[in-house]
């Protein structure tokens, strides 16, 4: 019985496992949002783009018997509610944040309306690497069996940060973030520009929900998300608008996200909701501590209206 | 139902100062009742073409809807019973825009209040129900006020953003209603739907006589008007708006912002504290997840569309009571998903945003003609 063999053991396990298996949807939120807020805008919408995410991914799976199929059509439909976000936000007089909720409540409503007869049928889920082949430790394999749009996830956090760095898009973002009257003079749109990062970051936040639906937990229902969407959010916020450190927080989330049912796997079932709740804790306890009334935070792009 | 609203947002809408001409007097006010109601057609518009792109006639959907919410006095209580929570979460998101602030977190401090309300009832199980129903509603009212302070003590000690920490106590509050009601607070006797014990149906607040409309309407109504007399013709009103327009200047003749918003805040929590009371009192008897049946983020949408106007609330309220009046029905007849209220709300909540933008465009209303 390895089971008994592991004894304390398959808790640590099981958090490094539900790390990565949890993380994936918060680290492609957190780098869509990311690229966005790093224009200037913030998309408190990406909650319901998750869940869009994860219907449309489902139903187009399950027509098309291609999960991969599923991914590009999440993506494709997180793009058009983030340009349906940029979209209204470019009007003028319009506040970004009050749109977001509104797209939140919009995206999580039409995700169940249209996916109610997704919530009965199985689609073809997403295949997964398996990186424990040389241990015979069932656990051990469980949690090395890792899906590959994790490590799409991971491949694009380094690639990110190189292209704000160094690129021209990336510096146009970056201007647009920091003075809407720079990348103005520089002859930009700067409402094109947001309009493009948000798509970007919807995008990848759709890719974010296809997930959810498609490898963990995998399958449809009216309770995937439980404010995943909303989490990542705020994870950007104290990851600095760096996509290196959202990486190492959607790890950290996805661990403390996995502690709840890790703990109940080894019988410690009392204040099992309390664990659930501990992503938003970690979130909330992360703001206070970095949080100051007496400055903005370090690395906030200066038009973004939530630091000012 | 349009004329209330006429008569509340004028009381309220600021007319552009000394000059003749009804448009020049009036265009304001009628802009702040003219816009929303576009916006509001044109969201039903656009849902009518989604449920026809459904393969349903959209005209058995307006009449489904009105029927459903406006067309019996039976639909019409059901109406009225939904629209008290409305107000009062609402009010939970109006009253801090005040400030300036976007409190969207109504639900936690519902789910809290209802916690508290209850907790309250099962200690003084025996005390006279007046005693009980007291404690209730200063207990619901205390613990969602606490709840929202929460949020608006970060944001002024620590400078966390409230509209964030207020949505993440949404999901702590849920996690902590979960936790009490399948662990300490448990009724052995709930098996399938963990609950808490029931309060007692001596202790219900029962209805208004002659309605089936129970006395949280009351408590709603009551609320809103206080809160607008509180917000446009007290002082302390007067300098909340004062800090919200601009903050520096409120600093400068001397205003305590922090006291502001606190106090604001722990208003605005006891609001929806108090629809959780309402609905634990009135509708559910006990603690249990039912009770986060979506009222505190509706009525976000409702504190938009009325522009954070705590009179407008009530008639919004009431129309936005009656959309999900009418789910039900239109569940049983045109054989939709629960779900098109939600979207329904949805695309209100993105007309009215983008309406925003007319404001002060609309030719005609400048009395320029």
């Amino acid at each position: 019985m390895a089971d008994a063999s592991l004894g304390l053991w398959t808790v640590p396990l099981a958090v490094f496992g539900g790390a990565i298996r949890v993380s994936t949807p918060f680290l492609f939120v957190s780098l869509g949002e990311c690229i966005t807020e790093r224009s200037g805008r913030i998309n408190l919408g990406l909650e319901g783009t998750l869940v869009m995410g994860a219907m449309s991914a489902y139903g187009i799976s399950y027509l098309s018997g291609s999960p991969w199929l599923g991914v590009l059509a999440a993506g494709i439909t997180g793009a058009l509610f983030g340009a349906l976000h940029a979209g209204i936000c470019s009007l003028p007089r319009v506040n970004d944040i009050a749109v977001g909720i509104a797209l939140m409540l919009l995206g999580t409503g039409l995700a169940f309306f249209l996916g109610k007869p997704l919530i009965e049928p199985t689609a073809a889920r997403l295949p997964a690497i398996d990186f424990g082949w040389w241990s015979d430790v069932p656990q051990l394999r469980a949690a090395l069996r890792i899906n590959v749009l994790f490590l799409i996830g991971v491949a694009i956090a380094p690639l990110l940060y190189w292209a704000f760095r160094t690129t021209r898009w990336g510096l146009l973002i970056r201007t647009a973030g920091e003075s809407a009257d720079a990348a103005r003079a520089m002859g930009h749109s700067v409402l094109l520009i947001r309009l493009r990062a948000t798509m970007v970051g919807g995008f990848l936040a759709g890719i974010g929900g296809s997930f959810l639906s498609l490898f963990y937990p995998g399958s449809w229902n009216e309770g995937l998300s439980s404010g995943q969407g909303i989490t990542a959010v705020a994870l950007v916020i104290f990851a600095r608008w760096d996509p290196m450190l959202c990486l190492w927080a959607s790890l950290a989330f996805g661990g403390a996200a996995a502690l709840g049912p890790a703990l109940q796997s080894v019988g410690i079932t009392s204040g099992y909701h309390l664990f659930n709740a501990a992503p938003y804790i970690l979130t909330l306890a992360i703001m206070i501590i970095t949080c100051s009334p007496k400055r903005t935070l370090t690395g906030a792009p200066a038009e973004l209206s939530i630091t000012r | 139902m349009t004329t209330e609203a006429a008569e509340s947002v004028e009381a309220a809408g600021v007319a552009p100062a000394a000059d003749p001409g009804f448009l020049q007097r009036y265009g304001a006010s009628i802009e702040y009742i003219l816009i929303p109601g576009a916006a509001l057609v044109g969201a039903l518009a656009v849902f009518g073409g989604f449920i026809a792109l459904y393969g349903k006639n959209p005209l058995d959907l307006y009449f489904y809807m009105y029927y459903g919410a406006f067309g019996t006095w039976f639909s019409w209580q059901n109406t009225l019973t939904r629209a008290a929570p409305l107000i009062l979460t609402a009010l939970c998101t109006a009253l801090p825009a005040q400030l300036g602030m976007v409190i969207i977190g109504g639900e936690g401090a519902l789910l809290i209040g209802a916690l508290s309300a209850t907790s309250a009832a099962l200690a003084l199980q025996g005390a006279a129900p007046i005693v009980v129903q007291i404690a209730m509603v200063i207990a619901g009212m205390i613990g969602g006020g606490l709840w929202i302070t929460l949020s608006g003590g970060l944001r002024q000690y620590r400078g966390v953003n409230e509209t964030i920490s207020s949505l993440l106590l949404v999901y702590i509050a849920l996690a902590i209603l979960n936790h009490l009601v399948e662990g300490p607070m448990r009724d052995p006797a709930s098996l399938n739907k963990p609950s808490t014990r029931e309060i007692g149906a001596a202790n219900m607040i029962g209805s208004i006589p002659g309605t089936d409309v129970h006395w949280g309407l009351v408590f709603g109504l009551v609320a809103a008007i206080a809160a607008y007399i509180l917000i446009y013709h007290t002082t302390f009103g007067f300098a909340a708006r004062v800090a919200g327009g601009n903050i520096r200047a409120a600093k400068i003749v001397g205003l305590s912002v922090g006291k502001l918003i606190l106090t604001v805040c722990f208003l605005a929590g006891s609001c929806a504290g108090l629809a959780g009371m309402i609905e634990v009192a009135a509708v559910q008897g006990r603690t249990n997840a039912n009770l986060a049946a979506g009222y505190g983020f509706t009525g976000i949408l409702v504190a938009f569309l009325a522009r954070q106007n705590p009179l407008a609330i009530i008639p919004v309220a009431i129309l936005l009571g009656g959309i999900s009046a009418s789910g039900g029905l239109l569940q049983r007849r045109l054989g939709l998903p629960d779900a098109s209220v939600l979207v329904l709300q949805g695309i209100i909540f993105v007309f009215v945003l983008a309406s925003d933008a007319l404001y002060g465009r609309i030719g005609f209303l400048k009395g320029k003609s």
